[in-house]
């Protein structure tokens, strides 16, 4: 091969490479690219409290709010709506309480995820004031009463009448007793 | 690259294992590409029998649930990696300098690397059974966070995935550059065979796509063992982040697959219809264009994850339309055989094979890019049916036709035609009767990837059991074809096959010599 | 030659066991849907059918004809046209039309999957390895469902049964004629509860809810399995949907509140050890049989053995806690204090105690149980 030859692949060798590792690179760009989108579109709700633009209320609509709760991981805990279903009007200030108790005996630092059916309602439902905004410890056999303001836009699709809010509690570790890991960490956060 | 200098001009090589170590040749490497690919096959074939073992009755009779969920990951991953891309980056060594002109690839020493990568990654996938907790049990599609509660054996796949992401990725930059760089005079970019335009396609698919699943794997990886959540709710992270990222690659790399097998059957369909390609500017637009919608309806294969009904709209249309390149290619390939003057060998038989069963799994993918009927289908052994037919009848079916069209070539002796055909006709029969039977077991529902089903569905899964015992012994006699050939076949005339007409059949003597095209050829 | 003949014999075997299936009644396409969408997906599959059977002809019955007519024994001579730009343009821009007529009926019936509006009733499921949990968000009623089909027949010591693999201790009972819709999440990993005759399959996510509906146009019992591969017992996870007509429903709710399930107990009295191992039982078989499996032998060291066990034969007080926390060391052992009642959690660890080839003699009581969660 002449020389002029060798020079050109090692160009293309060059360029192709530089591809590559573009594209390793925008596999991890699709994280943030995803969440975007998911907050955009209202699918995930990032864990920050919303501006509410418009709190005009619309009293001639009606939505059924049904709200939800989980606890997750291998401890013995509970999360729980205080009241599963309330009926509010589009731009009233809605108030609920959560139930949160400990019935293990080490404390635990946990992270509530939001998450809305049907997932386009979230982004016309903003949150005030929410638990989720911030992580939560919790001691050793301790209740406590965990509060959300929430408002629904009026902008909600006409064909939503029913808009159930959904907290998963995750543990994030600092449990006083760190697993000592088969599993590595990250499992359960 | 100073050594590839020096290498080119070294007409002494070393003999006997040393050879194949060392070696640079492009048919060297083709031919070590094309028995690895071969071995990895038999490989991932037995762990297809174990799983066919398995669901031959109701009951668990041979394996436990996680091994056969290790099977499951294991078959695909092999089959995908170590033998489906490998036997056709071979094909790609062999025949694209020699059908462009060039005297090797390349980077010879790189290309070298790339296959020698492969061996150590395909034993990580062997070896990663034999760890404590055994292999991984998640699918070859590994979704978070099952990938998480896993033993080690998870991360000697992610490590072999690793390693045979690099070495798909040097080889396909290599394929590139010889198809860029290294045309002999003449040989424009649209009188290239249209083996080398599905090959320059597939590279750059390659080279998209591959960096994205690294990507995929090392966020795997982190999860497992760094504190990372990249798909764990707990800590801001989403399990579905993980089937984005992943069918980023892994929809293009259902192409990367079937491409360069539309390339063998578009080099051997005109051959033996002695009547050129139809449509070879059509080809490769459909084919460009297949490539580049391929890269846009990823999530065609995730309808039950709850996206917005808009997403879902949208990737329905865009995955119906790729329909329309796929039927110019199909209706391409009907039309050069229309008033041409057919022969009937055994590379034909394959290449008719394929355009049959290919277009039925390509039909079912129609049926499949229907959201509503595929929130049905998703997950049952209908989707098992349908990738079957698109990767055995589709891709191993070219290859077959691939190896029988130019084994005269490579070796310069010719095989059995009669056991060819047998080797034909066992292969198409008792794959139907593997795969055709499955689509009804997915229409009554039942789920793939279960070690264990129902008694609705015991008939079925005895017939595709058969089915598959057959196929798996229609592949030894394949083997015996290829040892017979190579030992004692007949001296294979200079131009075996009438109608093929590209450098390597024109200009070259057969077998083909150990150097080729060391002064290109010159192309009117 | 011998190749002609063996296909002859091939296609006359094929032949008759194509004439074999159609007479056997084999389930050879979609089964009939029991609701008004999964009627529309039905009849969307049988027009995508339709056209594709068309095209399918019509593209093989050319290439089927030039195979036989334009071979080179039968002495065609090739032509030697290589393009035709007009029907080129034809076959790209008809299936173009086509696909459109099928895109219409599709979209339909995708908004109507995806309108999960103004239902009657919501349930939310949950994905366990490896049941599932359904909880009736409107009715307050909650239970866990995990397959019944005993190990000995999935082991091959007894006869399978009818519903073999798609049998369930406690069924999801739903009223007739009622848009029922279905939230689902999970509490480890991926799974989807799907139900074929009722056309659902959802994913279940853990830490995210979904959404998806039916509203069931017939009683009867409808079977379906977990989708998404979600383990070693994955396959082992079955759905079973009774649709019941409403007042039927009503009695069932009213029972499921009064008797509270295996829940209720009584606080002033001592249960005995049989009372206990006898109630244990059931609970073993629903959520503890998968992994330390019937006899208590376990799949060690994953799934360490009950029989003999460190903890089963130990200190009663560690073998509720590990039943009721889970274990620190071993992730696979989940906690059951959320999944169980004190009354449940009391049945297995005594009938553990005492059944599987031990013999302490110990017991514990439900009230024993109440206090540890404290």
């Amino acid at each position: 091969m002449s020389q002029s030859v060798l020079k050109r692949n090692r160009e293309t060798l060059r360029k192709l490479v530089v591809v590559a590792l573009l594209m390793f690179g925008f596999g991890y760009a699709l994280v943030p690219l995803y969440e975007k989108i998911c907050e955009v579109t209202g699918i995930n709700q990032v864990v920050k409290p919303d501006t509410v633009v418009n709190t005009q209320v619309d009293k001639s609509r009606t939505i059924v709010m049904e709200f939800d709760a989980n606890a997750r991981g291998d401890i013995a805990w509970e999360l729980i709506p205080r009241e599963r279903k309330r009926t509010v009007h589009p731009g009233e200030l809605v108030h609920v309480v959560f139930d949160l108790k400990n019935t293990t005996d080490v404390s635990v630092q946990a992270q509530a995820i939001p998450s809305f059916g049907p997932q386009r309602a979230g982004l016309h439902v903003k949150k005030l004031e929410c638990f989720c905004f911030t992580q939560q410890e919790i001691r050793a056999g301790e209740s406590r009463e965990l509060p959300v303001v929430l408002v629904v836009e009026p902008t909600i699709p006409q064909d939503v009448h029913t808009v159930t809010l959904s907290y998963t509690m995750f543990e994030v570790g600092g449990t006083q007793e760190p697993k000592t890991a088969m599993r590595p960490t990250g499992g359960n956060g | 690259m100073e050594a590839v200098h020096e290498h080119d001009h070294s007409h002494d090589h070393p003999t006997g294992l040393m050879r194949w170590v060392t070696t640079t040749n492009h048919k060297d490497i083709g031919t070590m590409y094309l028995w690895f690919s071969f071995a990895m096959f038999m490989v991932g074939g037995v762990m297809a029998l174990i799983i066919r073992t398995e669901l031959f009755q109701p009951g668990l009779q041979v394996v436990q649930p996680e091994f056969f969920n290790q099977m499951t990951t294991l078959h695909g991953l092999i089959m995908v990696f170590g033998a489906i891309m490998p036997a056709f980056v071979g094909f790609a060594n062999w025949q694209i300098p020699m059908m462009i002109g060039a005297p090797d690839m390349a980077f010879p020493r790189m290309n070298n690397w790339s296959f020698w990568l492969l061996p150590p990654a395909g034993t990580l996938l062997v070896l990663s059974m034999f760890v404590p907790g055994g292999s991984a049990g998640v699918g070859w599609t590994m979704y978070a966070p099952l990938t998480v509660q896993q033993g080690m054996g998870m991360d000697l796949v992610i490590f072999a995935v690793h390693i045979l992401g690099m070495s798909s990725i040097m080889g396909s930059i290599n394929i590139v550059t010889t198809i860029l760089n290294l045309r002999a005079p003449g040989m424009t970019m649209m009188k290239m065979p249209l083996f080398v335009w599905t090959w320059l396609i597939t590279a750059y698919l390659l080279i998209a796509a591959m960096p994205v699943l690294a990507g995929a794997v090392t966020m795997t990886l982190t999860d497992r063992h760094f504190g990372t959540h990249f798909f764990n709710a707990a800590g801001g992270g989403d399990p579905v982040l993980f089937q984005h990222i992943f069918w980023f690659f892994g929809h293009p790399e259902v192409y990367i697959i079937a491409i360069p097998a539309f390339g063998v059957i578009s080099q051997v369909i005109p051959a033996f219809s002695r009547k050129p390609l139809f449509g070879y500017a059509s080809m490769v637009y459909a084919t460009a264009s297949i490539a580049i919608l391929s890269f846009l309806v990823w999530a065609h294969h995730m309808y039950t994850v709850g996206m917005p009904v808009e997403a879902q709209l949208y990737y329905m249309f865009a995955t119906m339309l790729i329909a329309v390149p796929t039927g110019v290619k199909v209706f391409n390939w009907v039309a050069t055989m229309w008033k041409g003057s057919m022969t009937f060998e055994t590379p034909m038989l394959f290449a008719i094979g394929f355009l049959f069963l290919f277009t039925l799994g390509g039909f079912t993918g129609l049926v499949l890019a229907l959201t509503p009927v595929d929130v049905q289908l998703h997950d049952t052994y209908y989707v098992v049916a349908h990738f079957h037919y698109v990767m055995v009848a589709g891709a191993l079916f070219s290859a077959f036709a691939g190896v029988y069209f130019w084994l005269p070539k490579w070796i310069g002796k010719m095989y059995d035609e009669t056991l060819g055909k047998w080797h034909f006709w066992l292969s198409i029969i008792f794959f139907n009767l593997t795969f055709f039977v499955q689509h009804f077991l997915g229409l009554a529902g039942m789920p793939r990837r279960i070690p264990d089903y129902s008694l609705q569905f015991a008939d079925f899964n005895m017939i595709s059991s058969i089915g598959a015992f057959g196929f798996g012994l229609s592949q030894l006699l394949f083997l015996y074809i290829l040892i017979k050939a190579i030992r004692s076949g007949e001296k294979a005339p200079e131009k075996p096959w009438d109608g093929a007409d590209t450098l390597e059949w024109t200009h070259l003597p057969t077998p083909a010599p150990y150097h080729s095209f060391e002064t290109p050829p010159t192309v009117k | 030659m011998r190749l002609k003949a063996f296909s002859r014999l091939l296609f006359l075997a094929t032949a008759m066991l194509m004439a074999g299936l159609a007479s056997a009644e084999y389930q050879l396409n979609l089964k009939p849907a029991k609701t008004a969408l999964g009627e529309a997906v039905y009849d969307l599959h049988t027009l995508v059918m339709i056209i594709i059977t068309v095209i399918f002809i019509g593209v093989f019955g050319f290439m089927f004809y030039a195979i036989f007519k334009h071979r080179k024994s039968v002495g065609h001579q090739a032509a030697h046209f290589h393009e035709n730009t007009t029907v080129e343009i034809v076959w790209t821009v008809i299936p173009v039309f086509i696909l459109i007529g099928l895109a219409w009926p599709a979209t339909k019936a995708l908004l109507e999957m995806r309108d999960t509006s103004a239902p009657d009733m919501t349930i939310k499921v949950t994905g366990y390895q490896w049941k599932w949990g359904y909880e009736y968000l409107d009715d307050d009623v909650k239970f866990y469902s995990s397959l019944a089909t005993p190990r000995d027949q999935i082991q091959g010591d007894a006869e399978k049964g009818e519903h073999y693999l798609l049998e369930v201790d406690k069924p999801l009972v739903v009223p007739v004629g009622k848009k029922v819709r279905i939230l689902t999440t999970a509490n480890d990993v991926l799974h989807a509860w799907y139900v074929p005759e009722l056309a659902v399959k959802q994913d279940a996510i853990p830490g995210f809810i979904r959404d998806t509906w039916f509203q069931a146009e017939e009683t009867g019992t409808f079977r379906g399995q977990c989708a998404e591969l979600c383990g070693k017992e994955h396959g082992f996870m079955p759905i079973v949907v009774n649709v019941v007509s409403e007042d039927d429903y009503k009695i069932w709710v009213a029972e499921q509140k009064s008797a509270g399930g295996a829940a209720a107990y009584d606080p002033g009295k001592t249960y005995s050890v049989a009372e206990l191992t006898s109630a244990g039982e059931a609970v073993y078989k629903a959520h503890c049989v998968a992994c330390h499996q019937p006899n208590g032998s376990g799949m060690p060291p994953t799934f360490p053995a009950l029989t003999g066990g460190m903890i089963s034969t130990g200190p009663i007080a560690n073998h509720l806690d590990i039943v009721l926390n889970g274990s620190k060391k071993n992730p696979m052992m989940a906690a059951f204090g959320a999944q169980l009642s004190d009354m449940e959690i009391a049945a297995v660890v005594t009938y553990e105690r005492n059944a599987l080839g031990n013999s302490l003699g110990d017991s514990l009581q439900p009230g024993e149980v109440a206090a540890a969660r404290k």
